[in-house]
Order: C-alpha cells, then structure tokens, then sequence
C-alpha cells in the first residue's frame, strides 16, 4: 500500500474552522435562541416581582385585624382572607368530587378496556370538552346546573348564583385534565406487568384495580393535584356563577352565594378606575395567595410524576 | 383409581375445560365495568347538553339577525346589540399573539432541545417554563396590570389592546415551548447525525431537518396554544378590556391601538351579567360565534396532525 507523503494541498487550522460568515450566524442564531429562552426567567421574576411589591405594600398597610374578618367586602376595607379561601376550597373540593370519579373512570376505561378504534374517536371527543373556554361553562352554571341539578338538590334553593353550580361547572372544566393525565401514567405501566396477572390467573377488572392501578398511582395522584390546582384557579365560571360580586360574609353553605380568591380579584379589576386605596393592592395581595397555592400543588405533582418516570 | 361411575354428568375433562373458558357471571365486573362506562358516558353527556343548551338558545337570535349580529357593536339594547367590535378586538389580539408568542416561542424551544447543553442554567429555564404554564391565566392579568399598563404605560398607552395583546403573548408562549420541544425531541437522534455526518452546522441541521419533520407538531401545538388565547377571558378582564357597552371606535387601526377595545369572551361576560334578561339569548349567540371560531381552529389542528402525523 501506497501512502501518499508528497507535499500535496494541506488544510490549514483556518480551513478546518470553516467559512467565517457562516460561523458568524452560527453564532447569532445561537444567541438569538438563548435570548428567546431566557425570556421564561424574566417573565417568571416579572410575575412575582409585579405580585410582590404590591402584595407587600398592602400587608403594610392594612390593619391586620382587617384580615380576619368573617367577610370580605374590599370597598369597606374589610379584608376577610378566611372567607375567600374557604369559598376557593369550598368550590374546587366540589369540582374534585365532580371529577375525581369522572375522570379516573373514562381513564381507566380508555386506557384498560377501549379498543384502540375507540381510543381514537374518544380522546378528541375529550381534547373538544378540555378545549372549551371557561366563560362558556360560567354560561352553562348558570343557565343549566343552577336551575336544574342544583335546585333539585338543595331545598328551597332561590338564589341563582351558588358554588354548588360553580362547583359542578369547574368539575366539567377538569375533567379532562384529569382524565388525560391519569390515562397517560396508566398506559405507560409496562404490559408485562398486566400478563404478569392474567397469567396467575386474575381477571381483568382485578388487573386493572390491583396492579395497574397501584403501579400507576403516582400519575393518579399527581393528575388529582393538577386537577386541584387548576380548580383553584379557576375565575371565570366562578365569576359568574357563585355570585357575590362585590363583596361576602363568610359562606360555608354549597347553595348559598359565595366568594372565591379569583371572583374577588375579578370583582376588583372590572371596577378598578372606581378602587381606591387599599382595595387595588388587595388584588395583588390575593394574587400572590393565589400564586403561592398553585405553584405548590404544581411542584408536588411535578414531583410524582417525576417518580413515575424513574421507575418505567 | 376406580373407574367413575357413567352417571356423573361431567367428566374431568369438561370440568378443566369449564373452568377454563367458563364465563361465571361476575357481579364485581359487571358493576366496575359498567361504573367505568357510566364516567365515560356522563362527561360526553355533559358535552352534548351544554352544546345543546347554547345552541338552542343563541339559534333563534342568529336565525332572526342573521350577519347583523356579528357586523353590529354593542348596545344597550338586547335587539340591537352585536359582536363586531369583540370579533375584531379579538383577532387584533390574536395578531400580538403570533407575532410575539409563535417566534419567541419556537425560538426558545430549539434552543432548549437542540442547542443547550444540561447545565443548571438550563433546568433552572426548564422548570420556570414548566410552571408558568400551571399558573393560573388570572394572575397573567395582574402582570399585565403591573407591567404592560403601569410600568410600560407609556408604550402601550395604558389598557389599551396593545396591552391586552401582551399580556396573552406572555400567557401563550410557555404553552408554545412545551408542545414545540416534544414535537423536536419526537425527531430521532440519526436524522441530526445525518446532518451532522455531511458538515452541517447546528443551524443548518435545524433548518433543513429537524424543523421540517417537527413542523407538524409544532403547527398543531401553536395553533392549538392560539384557540387557548382565543377563548381566555380573565386577564382580558384584569388588564382593561371593557365588559359593557362603549362607542365604536373609529375605522382607524392606529386609534383602536389607542382607544377602548374588548374581545368576543369578554363580550360574553358581559352580556351574561347583563340584569336585562333580554340578553341571555345574545350571550348564547356571541356563545356559538366563539364556539365556531374554536372549533374550526381545533379541527384544522386535528386534520393537520392526522395528515402529517409520521411514526419512526
């Protein structure tokens, strides 16, 4: 074999690096994208930082006594954070009641017994109901769970507006999410684990209950959590249907008109050329509660389903 | 073994074999089974009514006003009212949200998949853009009252649409990034190898074949984070779009830029919390209009992640 040793062409150090233009838009480009990722931080310090100052100058200023008060009627400077927080749990532990079972049932059923012909043509039909704007179902509350299914439920029921109906509507609107995050941590159990089953003998529904469900549960819960998380943070079917727009004693009944932390930050900012003095850092204080809950129940299901990946 | 008497109905035989292919009625399956159909069955029900309650109600007005309902502003007056101004507030609103959002958007995600190396910087951008996208759109509309109305309020004119349109722009683009980074990492290792293979650079992989086989998904991602901004109505509310009745802004789009603008959910709003009772029927037009808008734009996404959708 002949190897060539003559002093032929050689590259030089430049010639490997390559053509200079085309390393100078390498270059732009990669900076330019860095540029459009970076942005998520300051959006993110921009939120908080917007929460904050103003959530501080409120609890500055306000006369913690005003805090506790059993209502929460702004205008007066009554402050009742207990009001609206019970009213906020009150309306998602409805939606959860509505949706835990609705939603883990069509998961199960979609991920354990749907053929795949009827995987497809439900999951859009599901991906239309996640689809469908808040004020829609504000609309619905009112013009049918209100009158109808809650009006059968609680006696002598006169007030249209109720978090019974705002309740059941934000169960409608998480639904989906709840339904299409659990179906996702029961499809990703191994199959090896179901034939594992069947193979000692167990049915399907035994299957179903007591392995794949309890291999999944990570995802389960972490769906719950979501759902939770975007109950509570829910404005606009509360806004209309739960009624109390301008201000609410302390409600602790389903079929009574309540407040809830995103219905009184909307009450606020539909009036706020009107809001003076404490009531428009109010809004900012309620904000940042707001933030603080979802941002944690987001971490922790962040965490499970982390624990789901790991392990599959 | 003695022989088994003649008599005995069943050999061992046929007793294996039933036990083996016996279907013994199972009450246990019947009731899980059928509780799993009933979830499924409910929230498809729940679809149906609501579509029928909305249609059934706004029908009449579209069928008595026909196009003047959606050519007309509003009014005071449940018969004269319409929804021109909210349809071009909200495709005005829409144009903010491609612009900003969709470049931004894509941008930041090729970086995250493509270029960055797994630094803590990048999980840090990472894990931000995970939770902006759990916080609830609300408190979007109080950073948007924060920054684009007060400390930017002498760009944007205060609550003015361009505010407005901020304000979904920042809303919409974590959306963006996520459904834009699964559809790159959807793209298998070779095909960069390839690229790479025959001197590409980054850029140029990125360009003429990562992004071309990702464009599928990422159209279905954005146009879907776009019917999201189209329906999203509480920080509309919170940064200033007006929910009542306001004069129809001049045909100039530099003063509607400027000047009082609202958007079709806000319009919806509205109406439902109109005491005239004239405008439920209008509130369930406006409604439909949105509905329709919403569904063309998802069956578009849909036919587009059918028709290109590709498996490795």
């Amino acid at each position: 074999m002949a190897v060539s040793t003559g002093p032929g062409p050689r590259l030089t150090i430049g010639e490997l690096r390559g053509n200079p233009a085309r390393r100078r838009r390498e270059a732009i480009l990669r900076i330019a994208f860095a540029s459009a990722a970076m942005l998520s931080i300051a959006i993110s310090i921009g939120i908080v930082a917007s929460l904050v100052g103003q959530a501080a100058s409120f609890v500055f200023q306000v006369d913690p006594g005003a805090l506790l008060e059993r209502g929460w009627f702004p205008r007066r400077e009554l402050f009742g954070i207990p009001t609206i927080v019970t009213g906020t749990f009150l309306v998602a532990g409805i939606g959860m009641l509505v949706a835990t079972p609705l939603g883990l049932g069509a998961a199960i059923y979609l991920s354990e017994y749907a053929s795949p012909r009827l995987r497809r043509t439900i999951k859009p039909i599901l991906e239309i109901l996640a689809g469908i704007p808040s004020v829609v179902l504000g609309y619905f509350a009112l013009s049918f769970i209100s009158p109808t299914l809650v009006d059968a439920v609680c006696p002598g029921q006169t007030n249209i507006f109720n978090m019974a109906a705002a309740g059941i509507a934000v169960g409608i609107l998480i639904t989906p999410l709840i339904a299409s995050v659990a179906e996702d941590a029961l499809y990703a159990v191994p199959s090896s684990m179901r034939e594992a089953s069947y193979g000692l003998g167990a049915r399907k529904r035994t299957t179903s209950l007591r392995i794949v469900f309890p291999a999944a549960v990570s995802g389960i819960v972490a769906a719950l959590i979501l759902g939770m998380s975007r109950g509570i943070g829910e404005t606009m079917v509360v806004a209309m249907a739960a009624g109390a727009s301008g201000g609410s004693l302390f409600q602790i009944n389903p079929c009574m008109p309540g407040q809830t932390m995103t219905a009184a930050m909307t009450a606020l900012a539909t009036g706020s050329d009107q809001v003076r003095g404490l009531a428009f850092p109010s809004l900012f204080f309620v904000g940042f509660l707001l933030f603080v809950m979802t941002l944690t129940l987001n971490l922790v299901a962040d965490a499970f389903v982390r624990r789901v990946r790991t392990r599959y | 073994m003695a022989a088994r008497p003649r008599t005995q109905a069943l050999s061992t035989a046929d007793i294996v074999r039933q036990t083996l292919q016996g279907r013994r009625l199972d009450i246990g399956t019947i009731v899980f089974e059928g509780l799993l159909v009933l979830a499924l069955a409910v929230t498809i029900g729940v679809l149906v009514t609501l579509l029928v309650e909305v249609f059934s109600d706004g029908v009449p007005v579209l069928a008595a006003r026909g196009t003047d309902f959606l050519t007309t502003g509003l009014s005071s007056s449940p018969d004269r009212t319409g929804v021109a101004q909210g349809i071009m507030g909200s495709l005005l609103l829409m144009v903010f949200v491609i612009v900003l959002s969709f470049p931004i958007g894509v941008g930041a995600a090729v970086y995250l998949e493509e270029y960055a190396r797994d630094t803590p910087v990048t999980r840090l951008v990472n894990t931000a853009i995970r939770n902006l996208a759990g916080v609830p759109a609300i408190v979007y509309g109080l950073l948007g009252v924060a920054i684009f109305v007060g400390a930017l309020g002498g760009l944007t004119g205060g609550r003015t649409i361009i505010s407005g349109g901020l304000t979904l722009a920042v809303l919409v683009l974590p959306i963006v990034i996520i459904t834009t980074a699964e559809a790159l990492r959807a793209v298998p290792m070779t095909i960069r190898e390839a690229a790479f293979g025959v001197g590409a650079t980054r850029w140029e992989t990125v360009r003429s074949h990562v992004l071309p086989y990702a464009a599928p998904g990422i159209f279905t991602g954005t146009i879907l984070s776009l019917a999201r901004a189209f329906g999203e109505t509480a920080p509309l509310i919170v940064v200033g779009a007006i929910a009542g009745t306001f004069r129809y802004s001049a045909d100039n789009v530099v003063e509607q830029l400027r000047g009082p603008y609202t958007a079709l959910p806000t319009i919806i709003y509205g109406f439902s919390r109109d005491p005239d009772a004239g405008f439920r029927a209008d509130t369930a037009a406006a409604i439909i209009v949105l509905l329709v808008v919403l569904l063309a734009v998802n069956a578009l996404a849909i036919v587009l992640r059918n028709r290109f959708e590709r498996r490795w």
